[in-house]
C-alpha cells in the first residue's frame, strides 16, 4: 500500500482533492449545504500557492456559472460545484455554455425538492441534467459516481469528455455520496496546461487572444438569422449523435441470466446491488444494471435485456420515477416497468426495494 | 467477514470522529470501508450518529437499517437503535445519561463507564476512544497494530502529541467494558 496514496475521504472532499490533481484552473462557487466542504477542502489545499489553480467564492451561482462561462471561453479548465437550489440557478448559464460548445465541469450533489426541499439526498434532479433544465436543445454528458472513489476519477473523465466534444459535463451525484467517506486511492498531480497548450488544443475556438491570426474568435450563443441559428442546432445535435454512439457507459450486475432487473444509478445502484444478492438468495433471479452515463442513455444493453425475455425491470430511484421515462423508451412496450423511490430525503434500504419489486412484479 | 456498526449519540461526544478511527483502522489493515454519518435535521438537533461497514469484500450498499453492533451513548439512541441489533448481535452503551436500560434478550449487552472514567482521569475528551477500545475487545475485528495507525491517520498533525493518551484509553476501555447479558 505504500507506493499508493490512499485516503479515507468524504465524496466532496475527493473532488476537490481531484480538480487540483487533474490540473483544474480554475473553480468558482458559492456555498449550499450538502457540498459545501468541496470549497471548504479547496481553501484548505490552497493550490493557487501549488499549482496556480484559482478558487473563488462568488456571490451567487448565477455568478459563479457566469464566472465558469467567462473561463471555459478562454480555454482554460474550469468548473463549479452546488446542490439542485443552486443548479436551478446556473441553468441558464448551462444552457449558453452548451450553445457556444464550452467544455467545463459541474457538480451537482443533490438534495430533496422541490423548492428549498431539504438538505438530504435526493435524485430528484434527473430530468433536469438528463433532458434540459435550461432552455433550448442541448445536452450535458452526465456522470453517475456511485462511490467516493468514482467521485474522484469521474471528475478527470468529465472534463476529458467535456474538452473531447466541447460541451459541458455533469456529475450528478447526492448528499449521501457526498457525505459519505470511503477509501480513495489519490492520482499523482498533473501539471496545468501552459498557455502554449490551451493554443494548441482549443486555439481553434478559444477567446485566449487574437495572437498572430487575422480573425478573432468569437464566442456567442446568439444567432439572429433563422438559417443560421438551424444550423448551429444541426451541428449541436450530429454532435449529441455522435456523443450516444461512442461514451455510453453502464455497469451490469448478475444480468446474465437475470429474470428481473433493477435499473439504479449512484447511491440506489449501491443499494439496489445488496437487494440482488438478497433475492439471489431467496432463489430469485434478479439482475442489476447501473448506468454510469445518464446522458447518453445505455438504452441498447436494456432493449437487448428485453428481447432475451427478461420479465420486468424496475427503475429504483430517490425520486418519484424520472429514470423510468427512459427504461420504458428503451424496452419499447415489450416488458412491464415498474418504479420504486422515495422522497423527502429519506433512503430506502435493500430489504424495502426487494419488498417493492415483490409487490410491484412478482406478484 | 463484514461487520455493521452504528454508533449513535450527541453531537460533540466523538461519535462521528470515533467512526473515523475505526474506518481508517480498516483500511490501515487492508480492509474495505463505508463510514455514512447522519447529517440532516437530527445533527442540528444535537444527536449525531454514524454507520461504518468494514468488510473483507466491495461493499454493496452503505445504507444498513439492521446493525451487527450499536454502540449507543444516549437515550434517544437507545429509543431508535435498540431493536435494530441483528438477533445475536451485540449492543454497547455508556450507562451515563441512560435512563431506561435495553430490554431484548436475543442480543449481547454490554456497559462501559466510559463518561465517569474519562471524568475521573481528568480527560473528558478521551472519551470516545475509551468507548471504542471497549468495542474493538468485544469485537477484535481489527488488529491493534492497525487501530493505532488508523488513530494517527485520523488525527490532524497537530493532534500528534495526543496519541499517547488515546492509545491508553483504547486499551483501558478494553479493562472497563463490562458483559450484562
Amino acid at each position: 500500500m505504500a507506493d499508493r496514496e490512499v485516503k479515507l475521504m468524504k465524496g466532496n472532499e475527493v473532488i476537490a482533492h481531484a480538480a487540483v490533481r487533474c490540473g483544474c484552473d480554475g473553480y468558482f462557487g458559492y456555498p449550499i449545504t450538502p457540498q459545501s466542504e468541496v470549497m471548504e477542502t479547496l481553501m484548505e489545499l490552497k493550490p493557487w500557492e501549488t499549482t496556480g489553480m484559482v478558487v473563488l467564492q462568488a456571490e451567487s451561482e448565477v455568478s459563479s456559472i457566469n464566472m465558469v462561462y467567462g473561463g471555459a471561453a478562454t480555454g482554460k479548465k474550469v468548473m463549479t460545484s452546488s446542490s439542485s437550489p443552486g443548479v436551478s440557478l446556473m441553468s441558464e448559464g448551462l444552457s449558453y455554455l452548451a450553445a457556444c460548445e464550452l467544455p467545463c465541469l459541474v457538480v451537482n450533489c443533490q438534495r430533496g425538492g422541490p423548492g428549498l426541499g431539504t438538505i438530504q439526498p435526493s435524485q430528484g434532479d434527473y430530468f433536469q441534467a438528463c433532458k434540459g433544465g435550461g432552455h433550448g436543445d442541448y445536452h450535458l454528458i452526465v456522470l453517475a459516481p456511485a462511490s467516493v472513489q468514482e467521485m474522484y476519477d469521474f471528475v478527470e473523465l468529465g472534463f476529458d469528455l467535456a474538452f473531447k466534444y466541447r460541451i459541458p459535463s455533469m456529475l450528478l451525484a447526492d448528499g449521501a455520496i457526498g457525505q459519505m467517506m470511503e477509501k480513495v486511492v489519490l492520482s499523482p498531480q498533473k501539471p496545468r496546461r501552459s498557455d502554449e497548450q490551451i493554443v494548441q488544443e482549443c486555439g481553434s475556438w478559444a477567446a485566449h487572444g487574437k495572437g498572430g491570426r487575422k480573425q478573432r474568435n468569437i464566442v456567442t450563443s446568439l444567432f439572429m438569422q433563422p438559417d443560421e441559428l438551424e444550423e448551429v442546432n444541426n451541428h449541436l445535435q450530429a454532435k449529441y449523435r455522435q456523443i450516444e454512439a461512442a461514451e455510453v457507459r453502464y455497469e451490469e450486475f448478475m444480468c446474465d441470466d437475470a429474470e428481473y432487473v433493477l435499473v439504479a444509478f449512484g447511491l440506489s445502484a449501491r443499494i439496489c446491488s445488496a437487494t440482488v444478492e438478497m433475492a439471489r438468495e431467496e432463489g430469485i433471479k434478479l439482475g442489476l444494471l447501473r448506468p454510469i452515463t445518464l446522458y447518453p442513455y445505455p438504452y441498447e444493453p436494456l432493449k437487448k435485456m428485453a428481447e432475451r425475455g427478461v420479465k420486468g425491470f424496475m427503475s429504483v430511484e430517490l425520486n418519484t420515477g424520472q429514470m423510468i421515462e427512459d427504461v420504458r423508451l428503451a424496452v419499447e412496450g415489450q416488458t412491464p416497468v415498474a418504479h420504486y423511490g422515495r422522497t423527502g430525503g429519506i433512503i430506502f434500504n435493500p430489504e424495502s426495494v426487494l419488498e417493492a419489486l415483490k409487490n410491484n412484479l412478482l406478484k | 467477514m463484514k461487520e455493521t456498526i452504528i454508533i449513535a449519540g450527541f453531537g460533540g461526544q466523538g461519535v462521528l470522529s470515533m467512526g473515523k478511527i475505526l474506518a481508517y483502522s480498516g483500511i490501515m489493515q487492508d480492509l474495505e470501508v463505508t463510514w455514512m454519518p447522519s447529517y440532516g435535521p437530527e445533527m442540528r438537533g444535537g444527536t449525531a450518529n454514524v454507520t461504518v461497514i468494514i468488510s473483507d469484500k466491495r461493499i454493496s450498499s452503505p445504507i444498513s437499517d439492521s446493525y451487527d453492533t450499536a454502540i449507543v451513548l444516549n437515550q434517544q439512541s437507545m429509543d431508535k437503535f435498540e431493536s435494530k441489533v441483528k438477533p445475536g448481535g451485540v449492543l454497547i452503551y455508556d450507562t451515563n445519561g441512560i435512563t431506561q436500560p435495553p430490554t431484548r434478550t436475543d442480543i449481547e449487552i454490554y456497559t462501559i463507564d466510559a463518561a465517569a472514567e474519562s471524568a475521573r482521569m481528568g480527560q473528558a475528551k478521551m472519551f470516545n476512544t475509551m468507548i471504542l477500545g471497549g468495542y474493538l475487545s468485544v469485537k477484535p475485528i481489527v488488529e491493534m497494530e492497525y487501530v493505532m495507525q488508523g488513530l494517527k491517520k485520523s488525527l490532524p498533525e497537530r493532534a500528534w502529541k495526543f496519541l499517547p493518551q488515546n492509545e491508553a484509553a483504547i486499551k483501558h476501555g478494553a479493562q472497563i467494558i463490562k458483559q450484562v447479558q
